[in-house]
């Protein structure tokens, strides 16, 4: 199956998801992973959408729903499958006052130790007055818990409050 | 000994409930041996029901003594009928399954239980465990009532309930 990447980003209202994946039902397209999430009151999503035979052009198959509910469309030819999941051997969590570059710093660090990053979600929570950041990252490296949490300990102390823990995956 | 197939979802046999043992037999201990043999053939499940070779009897192994951070466990234990008496806390981890391939999420465990439970032999004993060790028990436990993880799975931004906050008589405002 060949898979493309639509990525569709709008004001938030309910019934999008369903209007939407009809609408690909209908053309004849499969659904693979996907995530969606409202970021800033808007709603995004990104689906791998594919189709056994060539199906025609899915842009112009969603325009009508696209335009109906103000959203905007992209859509990306991608390489990849199904099935490529990786299980994440760390967590990091990074919360305190909001300030410029700490998602650079954090995972600039995290780069540098050949940490993969699996999932990423971060958030301005607290008040206009006074903003607070929150992070949580879950990925995958070959370092040792020590050799991680030396490499964060530099940016304590430049006072970001950042925690790193493995997780331990249960298969029963 | 033999290697048992693993039922995968979305198998029905997955969703029943087992009953209990009655008969610790030779045939019981050859059908451990099995199960035995069928988790440590898999990749490293730390436990298995024996609901999952379809075997709809309350027979579960757990074995939490090879983790790569050692945590608090019995060693290997085979309990039969099984049954958590006690549970306390709240902890969110990371689960997969071996009737689930390719696919890990986050569940909600109680973090320490008390558990009574029979060896193959038919004796009776309980036990206190907590953390991951616990967290194997319950993921266990449920597969003998017919429930995967996958019904238990939280969204990765859920919040654990915060049990603590709650006092006796009501929230305290302040």
């Amino acid at each position: 199956m060949d898979w493309q990447m639509l990525t569709l980003v709008g004001e938030d209202q309910p019934g999008i998801v369903a209007q939407v994946t009809d609408a690909l039902y209908q053309s004849g397209f499969n659904l693979g992973e996907t995530s969606m999430i409202r970021l800033g009151g808007n709603f995004t999503i990104m689906m791998m959408v594919g189709s056994a035979q060539a199906q025609g052009d899915l842009t112009r198959q969603l325009a009508p729903v696209a335009e109906k509910l103000g959203l905007q469309l992209h859509l990306d030819p991608i390489r990849g499958a199904l099935h490529q999941h990786r299980v994440p051997n760390f967590q990091v969590r990074v919360n305190g006052a909001d300030r410029a570059g700490i998602v650079a710093r954090v995972t600039g660090v995290l780069a540098v130790c050949g940490f993969n990053i699996l999932e990423l979600e971060s958030d301005v929570v607290g008040t206009e007055q006074e903003p607070v950041y929150i992070m949580t990252i879950q990925g995958y490296s070959e370092s040792t818990l020590e050799s991680l949490e030396a490499a964060l300990g530099e940016l304590k102390a430049k006072d970001i409050d950042v925690h790193v823990s493995p997780i331990e995956t249960l298969i029963g | 000994m033999a290697i048992l197939e693993i039922l995968k979802l979305p198998d029905s046999r997955l969703k029943e409930i087992a009953e209990e043992v009655t008969a610790f037999d030779d045939e019981l201990h050859s059908f451990i041996s099995d199960l035995e043999e069928t988790r440590l053939d898999g990749p490293a499940a730390v436990g298995i029901a024996a609901t999952q070779v379809g075997r709809l009897q309350r027979i579960v192994i757990i074995d939490c003594s090879n983790t790569r951070k050692p945590v608090p466990n019995h060693g290997r234990l085979v309990l039969v009928n099984p049954e958590i008496t006690e549970w306390d806390g709240f902890e969110l981890g990371r689960e997969g399954c071996l009737s689930v391939p390719d696919y890990t999420g986050n569940v909600i465990r109680a973090e320490k239980i008390k558990v009574k439970a029979m060896d193959p032999a038919g004796l009776a004993s309980e036990y206190e465990m907590e953390g991951f060790e616990a967290r194997a028990l319950q993921h266990e436990v449920d597969h003998l009532d017919g429930i995967l993880f996958v019904d238990r799975l939280v969204s990765r931004r859920t919040d654990l309930f915060q049990r603590k906050v709650y006092r006796k008589g009501g929230a305290q405002k302040t």
